[in-house]
């Protein structure tokens, strides 16, 4: 989406690759190592062809095999020497990639377990994945092949230079006059290459969305007898499909001939130049044949090199994007008091942790994510320990910000908010989270056996905890059906459970937790009246003796809550409890009769 | 195929250089007798000999430039038809697999896995096209090289030619077993990779769980281990390449060792000229690199195979016949039923024994548990189904010998969970009926009571929805699809619970617009909601598969059973408001 604007920069900002290649300091020796193989690789290529020339002028010319076998043990040593550079060269670069990546990535990964929900606001799941995967792959790749491409390209260059000057200069500058033209032509058609490519993974992306669309919406389709107009639209694509993969190929192989022809016009000038000088001047044949191969050696490297250049300037915009998010400062950070008393997200000093008790209270607290349109504004609110507050309002009233907000997931922008009595930005994050349960609409298992993921409330648990818990909410019954029983992998997401299941076993991983706070976030999915029955029982065990807040959808939770809460445009309308509020005949009443209607209704269709 | 020439030709004239170095190696700048083939030799008899090639060198070094030119141009020609026949082939194929997509049935899109579907689409076409426009051709030039250039050596030194491809069998046969044996590794790591993915993917969605919880660190661990699980295994592939790049180069140079040895000894011997020995290791240079990459490209080959494979699987399923009897009467909209059996499998009968009429322009209303069949009933109205005993009249006529194209542009079905395409508002709406006018599709707009919605958005009929768009409210987007099925203005009109995120009162807003609509259409509602049903000319109560109750509202009423009990429900909260509903519209 936002791909567009992240179009290649023209120069290379040397800043940001500096701080990239700062990871690489830990390796610093192996990169040195890497330039030094990558020398010796460049050099011994260049020594190969300077042995044609001793063949020649040494022994065909000569007309002799005198010292052809130290000539072919050096040559053997030579080559055995290359393979081992070239092992070494590839197996450092390979440790180079890797823990490039690898440390990157932690880093990244580190940083967005710090960073505030905020920041996850306007992020997609996919964008985030992209950045931590595939970007974080290409600087890994560009740093690490781009150095060896760079090393042993100049080296080689400069190698042949050195050679082709020693052996004769005004032949040597002759053969290369067209250097210039072809290091500019293959940058410039790399460049163009690369940018070509681009548009068409882009098009591609179109077309992995049009079938998706075809596909999810194929029954639509049929419906509305769209069938054909779909493939004219879906054929305009995979047209300008074509059209730009056949353009994007059609340069990458204008840019070879290119080469080629530049390389040729070289070879020709040594062949011409070279062989006038064999007649007239005394050059040895030798130093023509290797002139001619060292020109045609000479543009392997120029074209290696143009490609790095423009693989770095286009890996630019990876790069910006996966600093911009490791260096983002999360919104929501302890203070260094703070931190030094308690410790931070990754290590806590858990002996100076108060115990908490449950009591929250918000003070004046106002809360936006734009000054114009202010969700909260001047809200009061007090609970006390073990209270259960249930909250009721239209979807954007501002009643999950309050959840939010009390437990840090977002901060006030005004106003203070204090857990039994202290400021809660002068606790930890982690304390005041560690203490907290939280059940979701659509509860989230992560993949791993059952028993793995209640465990995800308290990480050393025993088994007999576990079960514990599983029975205190009623889901040890089910999980014992299954066939593996605790064993049983939940797959990816929990996609092998019912939401029904998935929930009750998220409530025992809360339970395990055995959080001072519990929010409940309740879902209004559609789950059998049975399994129903079984989660309202468990609700009502889980809540019991914590502080709860339940943004609650079912009437049996809300109406056994201590405070029901109706939330309208971040005021409190009313408040009460269930009694209370029905006797208002207010919006509360108007909401509990529609939903009650709805419900019974559902019973009666669903029974059958 | 022109392709495929090119690349002949192009291979040809890249061996076609060494030669013209030998040549004026050997015979120009030397002393050698010209060992040439007639042709040529007549040729540079023709222009004045050797003698005078020797006093201008210019023109073998512009022969020289203009083979390689040549043969850059056959070069490109070979990279753009390639490109252009591989991508002409991709794109007929993926145009076919969405074309098949769409006419299979609708039993196989309800049981279809679209991750799965849209892998076989996407990434094994790509496999197939990189195939043809890559690997196809490199097996194409490296064989060509290979001919072209044994040939050549062969006609040159017989000897030398046999110690040049002595190790060609070698190198082959090494970089296949190779490949082969990184595959494993590859399939390793591409795991290890994809684990790595689901960790961090299970994290950035239950970022509030990790939170909660206070497990950051935790996680961090845990993605620590699959992170270094996959820079292991990483390392450990290039490692392998590692092997295989220091071997093949090992084994390559030995080989051009020995030409180069053997080439000495000749040479000074006398049996062959300087210039032979530099076409030899040219030509050496040149084979090495194809034969390595053959390796890897005969491995991929099964790829390639195996994604034929699977989209052969979608290719062979059967699709719909859209136009199959050419029937195409016109529709005015009285149905009868009469016996109407249905199963999707043996044994499960879903509707059994349905019998009823309704006639031109009246309202059908059906209730009925979930899974009695509902929407079964009205799916074989569009012959989404094809019901197996019994008969549909549509105007008399049977249904089952209509066209289903015909049908479906006939009968407006409104799905209950409707998907919305990827295009603006307006070309949503549009989509029901071709060439649209804006007053068309603001009229239906606001007979679905959405066109107020619509209009306080920012960019109004101009905003995107789908998958990248606004996210709309479910009710919208089932309003977004009544204006869309209301726009192509057919004869029956079928709501399937349609309406059921929709709030009563916009509910009943609709209804009273489309009453109001000039031309009335034959409607069939599906839904909960008493006060939708009650102004039916016809209630009929599903009961697994069978009608138990038909009748009108106040006939119903006064039986027992379940139109009775769910409105005693929906009466017992709101009385009051109810009844003013009911009695409003009710009559």
């Amino acid at each position: 989406m936002e791909q567009n604007h992240e179009q290649e920069q023209q120069k290379i900002d040397f800043k940001l690759w500096k701080e990239i290649f700062k990871y690489t300091l830990p390796m610093k020796n192996q990169m040195i190592l890497l330039a030094v193989l990558m020398v010796l690789v460049a050099v011994i290529d260049v020594v190969f062809t300077y042995m044609t020339k001793i063949a020649v002028d040494h022994f065909i010319l000569k007309e002799t095999l005198e010292g052809i076998k130290i000539f072919g043990i050096a040559y053997l040593v030579l080559i055995i020497a290359l393979s081992a550079s070239v092992f070494a060269f590839i197996s450092v670069a390979g440790k180079i990639e890797t823990g490039l990546t690898y440390a990157i990535r932690k880093e990244g990964f580190k940083r967005l377990q710090e960073l505030s929900f905020s920041y996850y606001d306007n992020k997609a799941v996919g964008w985030l994945m992209a950045r931590m995967t595939s970007d974080i792959v290409r600087l890994g790749e560009i740093i690490s092949w781009g150095t060896v491409d760079l090393v042993w390209g100049s080296t080689k260059m400069v190698a042949i230079v050195a050679v082709m000057l020693y052996l004769n200069w005004k032949l040597a500058l002759i053969s290369l006059v067209v250097v210039p033209f072809l290091a500019i032509t293959s940058l410039y058609f790399q460049k163009k290459i690369l940018k070509e490519y681009r548009l068409v993974r882009k098009t591609n992306s179109k077309i992995t969305g049009a079938f998706n669309e075809g596909i999810t919406g194929a029954k639509t389709t049929k419906v509305l007898v769209r069938e054909e107009k779909n493939l004219e639209d879906f054929s305009q694509l995979t047209s300008s499909m074509r059209g730009s993969s056949i353009k994007a190929a059609i340069f990458s192989s204008l840019f070879l001939p290119i080469v080629l022809a530049f390389g040729s016009i070289g070879t020709a000038l040594a062949l011409w130049f070279g062989g006038i000088a064999v007649e007239t001047h005394g050059v040895s044949y030798g130093t023509l044949v290797a002139f001619i191969s060292y020109t045609i050696l000479f543009f392997e490297p120029i074209r290696e090199m143009a490609r790095v250049f423009a693989e770095f300037q286009s890996s630019h915009a990876s790069a910006e994007r996966v600093m911009s998010m490791i260096n983002t400062e999360p919104e929501i950070k302890d203070t260094q008091k703070v931190i030094l008393k308690y410790g931070d997200s990754f290590n806590p000093i858990k002996e100076n942790w108060p115990e908490i008790q449950g009591n929250i209270t918000f003070k004046n607290v106002s809360f936006h994510y734009n000054p114009e349109e202010p969700i909260l504004s001047d809200f009061n609110l007090e609970i006390k320990a073990g209270e259960t507050i249930a909250l009721v309002g239209e979807t954007g009233s501002g009643k999950s910000t309050i959840v939010n907000l009390a437990c840090r997931f977002y901060e006030p922008t005004e106003g203070e908010i204090f857990i039994d009595g202290v400021e809660y930005r002068e606790l930890s994050q982690l304390w005041l989270q560690s203490n907290l349960g939280y059940v979701l609409q659509s509860p989230h298992l992560f993949s791993g056996t059952i028993r793995e993921n209640i465990r995800y409330g308290k990480l050393d648990a025993s088994e007999v905890e576990i079960i514990r818990a599983a029975k205190l909410v009623n889901a040890h019954e089910f999980i014992m059906k299954l066939s593996n029983g605790y064993d049983t992998e939940v797959g990816d997401g929990g996609g092998l459970l019912s939401s029904g299941e998935k929930q009750l076993i998220s409530f025992a991983r809360a339970v395990l937790a055995n959080p001072k706070i519990f929010v409940l976030d309740e879902a209004t999915s559609s789950i059998d009246t049975e399994t129903e029955q079984i989660i309202q029982k468990a609700i009502q065990k889980v809540l019991k003796g914590r502080t709860s807040f339940i943004v609650a959808h079912r009437l049996s939770t809300i109406r056994s809550a201590d405070r029901i809460l109706v939330i309208r445009k971040g005021k409190i309308e009313e408040m009460g409890n269930h009694n209370e509020l029905m006797n208002k005949k207010g919006y509360y009443y108007r909401l509990y009769t529609n939903q009650f209607i709805e419900e019974e209704e559902q019973k009666v269709l669903k029974t059958k | 195929m022109a392709a495929i020439i090119s690349i002949g030709i192009a291979t040809l004239f890249s061996l076609v250089g060494p030669l013209i170095i030998r040549i004026t190696i050997d015979s120009v700048i030397g002393q050698e007798e010209l060992n040439a083939p007639i042709l040529i030799a007549n040729m540079i008899d023709k222009i004045g000999g050797v003698a005078f090639l020797r006093r201008n060198l210019w023109i073998p070094a512009v022969v020289l430039v203009s083979f390689t030119l040549l043969r850059g141009i056959f070069l490109f020609y070979k990279g753009k038809w390639s490109a252009e026949a591989a991508e002409t082939v991709a794109k007929n194929m993926r145009d076919d697999v969405y074309d098949h997509l769409q006419h299979l049935s609708y039993q196989y899109h309800v049981n279809a896995e679209p991750g799965d579907l849209i892998q076989r689409c996407t990434s094994d076409v790509d496999t197939i096209r990189r195939f043809l426009a890559a690997q196809f051709v490199e097996i194409g030039s490296a064989i060509f090289m290979l001919v072209f250039s044994a040939y050549i050596m062969f006609s040159m030194d017989v000897k030398m030619t046999l110690i040049s491809l002595a190790l060609i069998p070698l190198i082959f046969g090494f970089s296949i077993v190779f490949f082969r044996k990184v595959k494993k590794a590859f399939k390793l790591m591409d795991e290890a990779e994809g684990s790595m993915s689901t960790t961090l993917q299970e994290n950035l969605t239950g970022l509030r769980v990790v939170r909660a919880f206070g497990r950051q660190s935790y996680e961090v661990d845990k993605f620590e281990e699959k992170n270094s699980i996959n820079r292991d295994l990483t390392y450990k592939l290039i490692r392998l390449f590692a092997w295989y790049w220091s071997v093949s180069d090992l084994i390559c140079m030995f080989q051009t060792g020995m030409v180069l040895i053997a080439g000495i000894y000749w040479t000074s011997v006398g049996n062959i000229t300087l210039g032979t020995m530099v076409v030899f290791l040219t030509y050496i240079g040149m084979l090495l690199w194809p034969i390595r990459q053959l390796g890897r490209v005969i491995t991929d080959m099964g790829k390639a195979m195996v994604a034929i494979e699977r989209i052969q699987e979608i290719m062979i399923q059967e699709k719909e016949i859209m136009e199959e009897t050419g029937n195409q009467p016109p529709i005015t909209g009285s149905l009868s039923f009469k016996n109407v059996e249905f199963q999707y499998e043996e044994g499960k009968t879903v509707l059994k024994n349905l019998t009823f009429d309704v006639k031109e322009g009246e309202t059908l209303a059906i209730l009925g548990a979930t899974g009695a069949g509902k929407s079964t009933l009205v799916h074989l109205l569009t012959r989404l189904f094809d019901y197996q005993k019994g008969s549909i009249k549509i105007d008399g006529r049977e249904l089952r010998t209509i066209d289903k194209k015909w049908i479906r542009r006939n009968v407006g079905l409104i799905l209950q969970e409707p998907f919305l395409f990827a295009k603006t508002i307006k070309e949503n709406i549009g989509l029901g009926k071709n060439e649209a006018t804006e007053e068309e599709i603001y009229e239906v707009a606001k007979v679905a009571s959405i066109h107020d919605v619509v209009t306080g958005f920012n960019q109004g009929y101009e905003t995107l929805v789908g998958e990248r768009g606004v996210s709309l409210s479910g009710g919208q987007k089932q309003r977004l699809a009544i204006a869309r099925t209301l726009i192509s203005d057919t004869p029956i009109i079928i709501f399937d619970d349609s309406l059921s995120a929709v709030d009563t009162e916009t509910d009943a807003s609709i209804r009273r617009a489309l009453k109001e609509r000039s031309s009335r259409a034959t409607t069939i509602i599906i839904s909960h909601r008493i006060a939708t049903l009650a102004e039916a000319d016809k209630i009929i109560v599903l009961e697994k598969g069978e009608v138990v109750q038909m009748g009108k509202h106040e006939e119903l009423l006064k039986q027992p059973g379940l139109y009775k009990r769910i409105w005693d429900i929906q009466n017992s909260g709101e009385e009051e408001e109810t009844k003013i509903t009911i009695d409003k519209y009710a009559n």
